[in-house]
């Protein structure tokens, strides 16, 4: 019997998550309603809302698992409930905001509370730390983690959730989100491909060169500390006085605000990590694998392709993820000079206080940054099963 | 086979082979010792062009090695090292298949000769699919002696392929490593600085220290009649005994026509080791038979001492 009533402290990650889902719907606001978008809403607690109390239903579940004996079942059952928590919380904040719109007036709104966004985010952390028990091979941990996100996908789709303030925001600037969308996608790929284009030859070549090494990192960690909005201004006047003397690259669209200032901005501020990593993955190839390829008579382009590339190729991965992360993350503030992008939409929501238009912005920037990082580590992971 | 005629060699200005000449015989098995710095590496990777000469001259099969495309050299020559190398991404098979595919030969053929060097190093070729890390490192070993004989070069190269072993695994595959050289006669230079190692495996044996040579020859004449000091304080005075007696075998040595009803020893059994079953056994005779277990002959106490002599 005591053991059993010990059994909680033997998993306290999980016991502390859950003890905070349970405060996070006990003591903050699930939605909160507005007469209209402008002035701040009413919270409604969890009691509040119809059908709220379902979630009782998977926070229960989530309490009794915690005195399962841990162990792959006990991970099963946390990460359905956690699952459940998640579908449940997005669901019944679409559902209640349809019926909150039914009853209103159409100018109110309803907006999803402190309370469910703790929620939902301790729940996602719930599930992955179930994941992290349940498997070892990082390509499975991470498709079960994408799996968390195919629930809200659908009621997204079926339109479950259009009464949410959020997504009235997006309905009523459909283009203007497409076109930020389109806008931000080319400001990443923009980047990345300079980037690459410089960074890879670049970490290539000062790998074996000490002396260059640190001549290029002192410039490329020069440019790092430079803060964000300060390099895009800094562009400005140089960009702006080569469109007046040649306006033949005036024509070409670059001018001293826009995308020009952006992506040389972006492509600065990506060098340094990517070269870094190219540097750092070159470095860790093991001498003696270098020794025997050039002794067993591999040509320079061999070494390299046959050694050298294939064991640096994780670590080069894990810097473009962060090359990718950070892009994505920076884009936003390159909207300060005209950039566009989901940048736009924030600054646009922040200067008319207008939070669901900030959080139409942020999100679609956060899921990207997410989708990415994701993508790059189950593809980093696959090639590292190679050789496991 | 190889010939270096007053080589010499310097690092950043500090001289590290001193105007060397050697003369390696086709079918031999050279081992350069020394102690640390002596140079004995640097002349071993000079031979594959890891490390280019400065001034003299070293010849492979007769050509002048600086006048050979270095790529096509080394995949004339096996390499082995103590650290391995083995590419931690490929799989045993295609570890082993490096100089072949190098070389572009059939897959079929490059199958069969994988199959082959697994059993001849005696590993299990269920471990052709293993990748180096699920290896032990006797394992991992054998597989880096295997991929070195891969091409079947003319020469093998070794750089104390067996420093990084324990006991037991060092003593078989230094048998399995003279078992391979007298199957196919290959020429084999090795480097060491482990002296019961040299004597096992050396039918040529070449001293160094400082970048030069001090003596080379028989292991033999080494152990007998050392030409400066530093050589005879290098084999060691007060172990010079069952030195000389690790090169006798007890087949040879067993008086023929003799026999006694005791457990026997084995004829490849090396004087030295003979030497502790005496003693072990607390006895002055021991049978010896060959490897077919028939009896060959009894070994006396007293013939370890006619044996030294002969030497």
């Amino acid at each position: 019997m005591l053991s059993q009533i010990n059994r909680p402290r033997q998993q306290p990650v999980l016991l502390v998550l859950t003890l905070l889902i349970t405060l996070a719907l006990g003591a903050l606001p699930l939605l909160s309603y507005a007469a209209n978008r402008l002035v701040s809403g009413q919270p409604l607690m969890l009691w509040q809302v119809t059908a709220g109390w379902l979630l009782l239903l998977p926070l229960l579940w989530l309490w009794l698992g915690l005195w399962w004996p841990p162990g792959r079942g006990a991970a099963l059952a946390q990460l359905l409930g956690a699952e459940l928590l998640f579908a449940l919380l997005i669901g019944i904040g679409g559902h209640a905001a349809s019926e909150l719109a039914r009853s209103g007036s159409p100018l109110a709104r309803t907006a999803l509370g402190s309370g469910l966004w703790c929620a939902a985010g301790l729940a996602l952390l719930l599930a992955a730390e179930a994941i992290r028990q349940l498997s070892q091979q990082t390509p499975l941990r991470i498709l079960l983690n994408l799996q968390l996100w195919l629930p809200p996908l659908i009621l997204l789709l079926s339109g479950q959730l259009d009464a949410l303030s959020l997504l009235k925001e997006y309905s009523n600037r459909t283009a203007v989100f497409n076109a930020a969308f389109s806008q931000h996608l080319l400001l990443l790929g923009g980047t990345l491909l300079p980037t690459l284009l410089i960074g890879l030859p670049l970490g290539l070549a000062i790998a074996r060169r000490t002396r260059w090494q640190h001549a290029a990192f002192s410039v490329l960690n020069l440019i790092q500390t430079v803060p964000s909005v300060a390099l895009f201004g800094l562009l400005i006047a140089p960009l702006a006085g080569l469109a007046a003397h040649f306006p033949q690259l005036a024509r070409l669209g670059i001018s001293g605000i826009g995308v020009a200032p952006a992506l040389i901005a972006l492509v600065l501020y990506a060098l340094l990590p990517l070269v870094r990593s190219v540097v750092a993955g070159l470095q860790q190839v093991p001498q003696e694998v270098r020794e025997t390829a050039r002794g067993m008579g591999m040509s320079g382009w061999q070494q390299f392709w046959h050694a050298e590339l294939p064991l640096a190729l994780p670590v080069w991965l894990s810097g473009l993820r962060v090359v990718v992360v950070q892009t994505v993350g920076l884009a936003v503030v390159a909207a300060l000079i005209g950039a566009g992008g989901f940048g736009a939409i924030v600054f646009q929501g922040l200067l008319s206080s207008a939070l669901d238009l900030v959080l139409l912005g942020v999100i679609p920037v956060v899921a990207l940054a997410v989708i990415f990082d994701a993508l790059l580590r189950l593809l980093s992971a696959l090639l590292e099963r190679g050789h496991d | 086979m190889i010939e270096f005629h007053q080589v010499s060699k310097a690092f950043a200005g500090k001289e590290a082979i001193r105007n060397l000449s050697l003369k390696i015989e086709k079918g031999s098995f050279t081992v350069l010792i020394g102690t640390s710095g002596s140079g004995k590496s640097t002349t071993l990777k000079m031979i594959n062009r890891l490390v280019e000469h400065d001034s003299g001259e070293i010849r492979f099969a007769g050509e002048p090695i600086e006048q050979m495309d270095a790529r096509a050299l080394r995949r004339r020559i096996g390499y082995a090292i103590q650290s391995i190398g083995l590419f931690p991404h490929w799989n045993v098979a295609k570890n082993i298949a490096t100089v072949p595919s190098l070389l572009g030969w059939p897959r079929e053929k490059i199958a069969a000769r994988v199959e082959e060097l697994l059993a001849l190093l005696n590993l299990d070729s269920q471990l052709a699919s293993r990748y180096p890390h699920q290896l032990s490192g006797g394992q991992q070993q054998r597989v880096g002696v295997a991929r070195a004989l891969a091409a079947d070069p003319e020469l093998l190269l070794m750089d104390e392929p067996f420093g990084a072993l324990d006991p037991v695994n060092r003593q078989a595959l230094q048998q399995e490593m003279l078992r391979i050289q007298q199957l196919s006669g290959r020429t084999v230079v090795l480097v060491t600085h482990d002296i019961d190692e040299a004597l096992t495996l050396a039918d040529q044996l070449v001293l160094m220290d400082g970048g030069e040579i001090v003596q080379q020859g028989r292991p033999i004449d080494l152990l007998t009649q050392p030409a400066s000091d530093f050589a005879r304080q290098f084999f060691g005075r007060s172990e010079l005994g069952v030195r000389l007696l690790a090169l006798g075998r007890a087949g040879s040595a067993a008086r023929r026509g003799e026999w006694l009803e005791a457990e026997p020893i084995a004829a490849g059994l090396t004087l030295r080791e003979a030497l502790s079953q005496f003693i072990a056994r607390r006895t002055d005779k021991l049978p010896v038979v060959d490897q077919h277990q028939q009896p060959l002959g009894v070994l006396h106490f007293s013939d370890l001492l006619r044996q030294q002599e002969a030497g």
